[in-house]
């Protein structure tokens, strides 16, 4: 099951650059969120803070606190142990290239040193069930290599590989950008899918994407959090001048 | 163009589309045929050598070359059996220092050390060592190892080819390493893989075909080394698997048979040397043979 985020005054650095100021947001569990703002708006490097892949970059800092559940996770655990609990699609697919489509979906269980054969099988079928991949690769498995598979495969491919480890939270950062229509609305169908049982933030440039598949929006502009409500609210009805400019396509 | 002008233009534009046409065709095939010429110019000299060997050494190829030890001056026949064998070791004995020393430098310099500046001191000192002359590396290991033990031996020999092999192996190993790309890393990383797990099962799993690659180059290099061998291994007339013993190799063997004075023994260095490139090519291409079907398994 999912868990909910709050986020408490927020701020992130690269070197000298404050690229995050002071956010403050409530994420609900058990759906998904959406973050929409113009390139460089301190969307992507949000949601890195929420796994703590933010500061894998050695020029990187962060300051405030972040809640997922009851984890205060910048005070009571190692940057690891989240990023299980937190999942991570990334904007371009990136299988591991030498393994195998099983070994993929297999990697965070095995790395970690988990060796039961059967219950990895087992791990495996339904993480790629759920990932909607399942029928189209259940043949080569092990004969295919991850990187053999079409760009929005491969997509569902890394969804998949995120939720073998069991994740509570699924952050997905543009994780359709780089994919045709056909297989971003197979991603958009999955988000709908898997927001029963995770709770999702994903960033996306294409606002029609966020009115399909988020119960709530967040209006990024130049490091700040402008606005977050109701989705609905934020695209018919935005209280701040900035977000309706934003959704009006008068900038960004 | 007005739209009226438009036959007079488009008969035009095809008169000036064709000569641009010939142009780049003429270039088109200029720069092939150069690509073409100095394909055979690299691979000319490696053929050439390749057949001469074969011309001069082969006659004297014969089953007592790979069975039978050299034979006193004076006498006819006798083989190189115990060189062979002693570069087998030698290279064994440098492999195994240069290869994981290399691998584990390189390592350290593209994931642990990266920006550091003992990284930057361990990069420099790597590519000084791989410009150190390797008689000087022989005369290295000979006052380190061979003064203070009082004799010479496979292992000193060994060792003066493993430091060889060290500033190769680790700078290619760290090339490779730097070219994984970092979204490979970042989803290790983000499914809660520890990093040094991350780097030793994904990214280095990830380069290891140009590792290995890497790792054959300094082998191959090695393997025809005879300056760092005269004041180490040595060199042998006698059979011997002793590390701390004398031993003979194939460099050395051939080096002491071409300047000899005897035609008998010309031959047999020809031979030799026609043996030890046969050996690197066969050992070359056996790790590669072993090691690609070690990463098919790792990707089915």
């Amino acid at each position: 099951m999912g868990v909910g985020i709050e986020v408490v005054s927020l701020n992130a650095w690269y070197g000298t650059n404050h690229t995050l100021q002071d956010i403050h947001l409530n994420i609900p569990a058990n759906h998904a969120t959406a973050l929409i703002g113009p390139s460089g708006c301190g969307k992507s490097t949000f949601v890195r803070c929420l796994n703590r892949m933010h500061e894998t970059n050695p020029i990187a800092r962060v300051t405030g606190t972040v809640r997922i559940g009851d984890l205060d996770i910048y005070k009571d655990a190692k940057p690891v142990e989240i990023r299980r609990r937190v999942g991570m699609v990334f904007q371009r697919p990136n299988p591991f290239p030498t393994m195998s489509i099983y070994d993929n979906v297999a990697a965070g269980l095995k790395l970690n040193g988990y060796s039961n054969r059967r219950a990895l099988d087992e791990i495996v079928e339904r993480s790629l069930k759920n990932s909607a991949l399942w029928d189209e690769v259940k043949d080569d498995l092990k004969k295919k290599s991850g990187a053999s598979l079409s760009g929005g495969q491969q997509q569902r491919l890394c969804i998949a590989r995120a939720l073998a480890v069991d994740p509570e939270v699924l952050l997905m950062d543009e994780p359709a950008s780089a994919l045709d229509p056909v297989s971003t609305s197979k991603i958009e169908d999955l988000i709908f899918q898997l927001k029963s049982q995770y709770t999702i933030v994903i960033v996306t440039h294409n606002m029609q994407q966020a009115a399909r598949v988020a119960e709530k929006t967040g209006f990024f502009l130049n490091g700040r959090m402008v606005e977050f409500d109701l989705t609905h609210k934020i695209f018919t009805n935005p209280s701040d001048k900035r977000t309706e400019d934003y959704i009006t396509g008068r900038f960004g | 163009m007005r739209y009226g002008d438009q036959r007079v233009g488009e008969y035009k534009l095809t008169t000036e589309h064709k000569m641009r046409a010939r142009i780049r065709a003429l270039t088109d095939g200029a720069a092939t045929g150069l690509a073409v010429l100095s394909t055979l110019l690299v691979v000319a000299p490696l053929v050439a050598i390749f057949v001469y060997l074969v011309y001069k050494g082969a006659s004297s190829l014969s089953w007592a070359f790979f069975t039978k030890n050299p034979a006193p001056v004076g006498e006819a026949g006798g083989g190189m059996a115990n060189a062979i064998l002693g570069s087998g070791i030698l290279l064994g004995v440098g492999s195994l220092i240069g290869v994981p020393v290399g691998i584990s430098g390189g390592i350290f310099l593209a994931e642990f050390g990266r920006g550091t500046k003992l990284a930057n001191a361990v990069r420099f000192t790597a590519d000084v060592l791989n410009g150190v002359p390797s008689i000087v590396m022989g005369i290295a290991v000979y006052s380190l190892i061979v003064v203070p033990q009082r004799h010479f031996s496979a292992f000193s020999g060994g060792v003066a080819l493993g430091i060889m092999m060290i500033p190769t192996v680790c700078r290619t190993t760290e090339e490779m390493l730097l070219m994984v790309p970092h979204a490979v890393r970042e989803a290790a990383l983000a499914l809660g893989v520890p990093n040094w797990r991350s780097v030793l099962s994904i990214t280095v799993k990830t380069a290891s075909p140009g590792i290995i690659t890497g790792a054959m180059l300094a082998f191959a290099r090695v393997a025809g080394e005879t300056a760092p061998l005269i004041f180490t291994a040595f060199g042998s007339p006698n059979w011997s698997v002793a590390l701390n013993e004398p031993i003979a190799a194939l460099p050395l063997q051939i080096y002491v048979y071409a300047i000899s004075p005897y035609d008998e023994w010309h031959r047999l260095a020809w031979a030799g040397a026609l043996v030890l490139i046969v050996l690197i090519v066969l050992a070359v291409s056996l790790v590669r043979y072993v090691t690609s079907r070690g990463v098919l398994k790792g990707a089915s």
